[in-house]
């Protein structure tokens, strides 16, 4: 995705959106950013990871709430939640020069 | 709250974001930022849902079934082929290696291909692209995408089917929706197999269950061993029950998340 919207340029930072509950390891990811941005536009750039909390929206009480892992509870007390987001895994931008 | 930083404080936690974006949007000396806003799992989506159109078309039902390698996914088919020949099941396998599956298959009746992964861990939207095109399914028949044994990366993976359905076997340990919570939390059928070894192991279905809806109060639950046959014939009366839809299924793991 980077070569193609880099293509020729050099790639000084990438910034990431992670959601706090896609199944994605942000310390995972920092190990392989570096061994596939080799020989790519990107080498060598600096990698941030910016983590999205998650929201579900209650089932129950009709209430949206903050979830920070996939066992989180309403406050009401309800597990019946509709996830709304937290599972985002994407690229937000790129600094260039 | 944490008395170091606040950061388990909901709302701290978002102003930090804001500031971070803020931030992030300034560039340094000569640099510009380009904005993308892309998500890395986009192709893979667009596939998706263009296999969800392409089966909404034909009227045929997809079921995407995952658990670890062993649960006994592939005896689970075999035991829909052997109860539920009307069903006119076709599968296709996936595995990192060899024909196998796909030839126990074969072998109990019904039409299959062998996607191998190589060094993958899960099926993606375009392999099964291909091998859809190639099974050429009838209108109105079902379609099981049997995925690499794998409790973790599948349940990523959307493959456009309109249906989702987790085979966990007793001699894996009725914790395992507690570890694997993504996979349990994107499911709409669990199906509990191998319970006629329920004697010799440790094993608490109820326990199962009840950890699995924790994460995912909607889930359909079964019990039944695939070899023995004892709750087989409840499970194909589930399977049965797909199938008049005209419009495209979308499964609760592809709602959700999902732009309104």
């Amino acid at each position: 995705m980077i070569n193609e919207h880099c293509a020729g340029r050099t790639v000084t930072r990438v910034v990431l959106e992670i959601g706090k509950l896609a199944a994605v390891v942000p310390d995972a990811f920092r190990f392989c950013f570096e061994l596939c941005a080799e020989g790519t536009p990107a080498a060598g750039a600096q990698l941030e990871i910016v983590e999205l909390p998650g929201r579900g929206l209650c089932r129950d009480c009709g209430q949206e709430c903050d979830l920070d892992s996939a066992f989180e509870r309403c406050p009401c007390g309800s597990f019946s939640l509709r996830l709304l987001s937290g599972e985002q895994l994407s690229l937000r931008e790129v600094e260039v020069i | 709250m944490c008395v170091t930083c606040g950061c388990s404080d909901p709302k701290l936690n978002r102003e930090q974001e804001r500031a971070a974006r803020v931030r992030l949007r300034k560039p340094h000396g000569a640099a510009r930022m380009l904005q993308l806003e892309r998500s890395l799992l986009e192709k893979n989506q667009r596939l998706a849902e263009q296999n969800r159109t392409w089966l909404a078309e034909r009227s045929v039902v997809a079921f995407n079934l995952m658990g670890s390698p062993g649960a006994g996914k592939t005896a689970l088919l075999e035991a829909v082929a052997r109860f539920a020949p009307e069903l006119g099941a076709l599968v296709v396998e996936g595995d990192q290696a060899t024909e196998r599956d796909a030839e126990r298959i074969r072998r109990a009746g019904c039409r299959a291909i062998q996607i191998n992964t190589g060094t993958g861990c899960h099926l993606d939207a375009h392999s099964v692209l291909h091998a859809l095109t190639e099974l050429a399914p009838e209108p109105g028949s079902r379609v099981f995408l049997e995925n690499v044994g794998n409790l973790v990366c599948p349940a990523l993976f959307d493959l456009g089917e309109g249906v989702r359905i987790v085979v966990l076997s007793v001699t894996e340990g009725d914790d395992k929706p507690l570890k694997y919570p993504h996979m349990f939390r994107a499911c709409d059928a669990l199906v509990l197999n191998k319970i006629d070894l329920l004697p010799h192991v440790q094993f608490e279905p109820a326990q199962a269950f009840e950890r699995a809806r924790a994460l995912n109060p909607q889930v359909r639950t079964f019990e039944l061993s695939a070899t023995g046959g004892q709750g087989v014939e409840s499970f194909c009366a589930w399977l049965r029950a797909f199938g008049s839809e005209s419009a495209p299924r979308v499964p609760q793991h592809a709602r959700a998340g999902a732009p309104p």
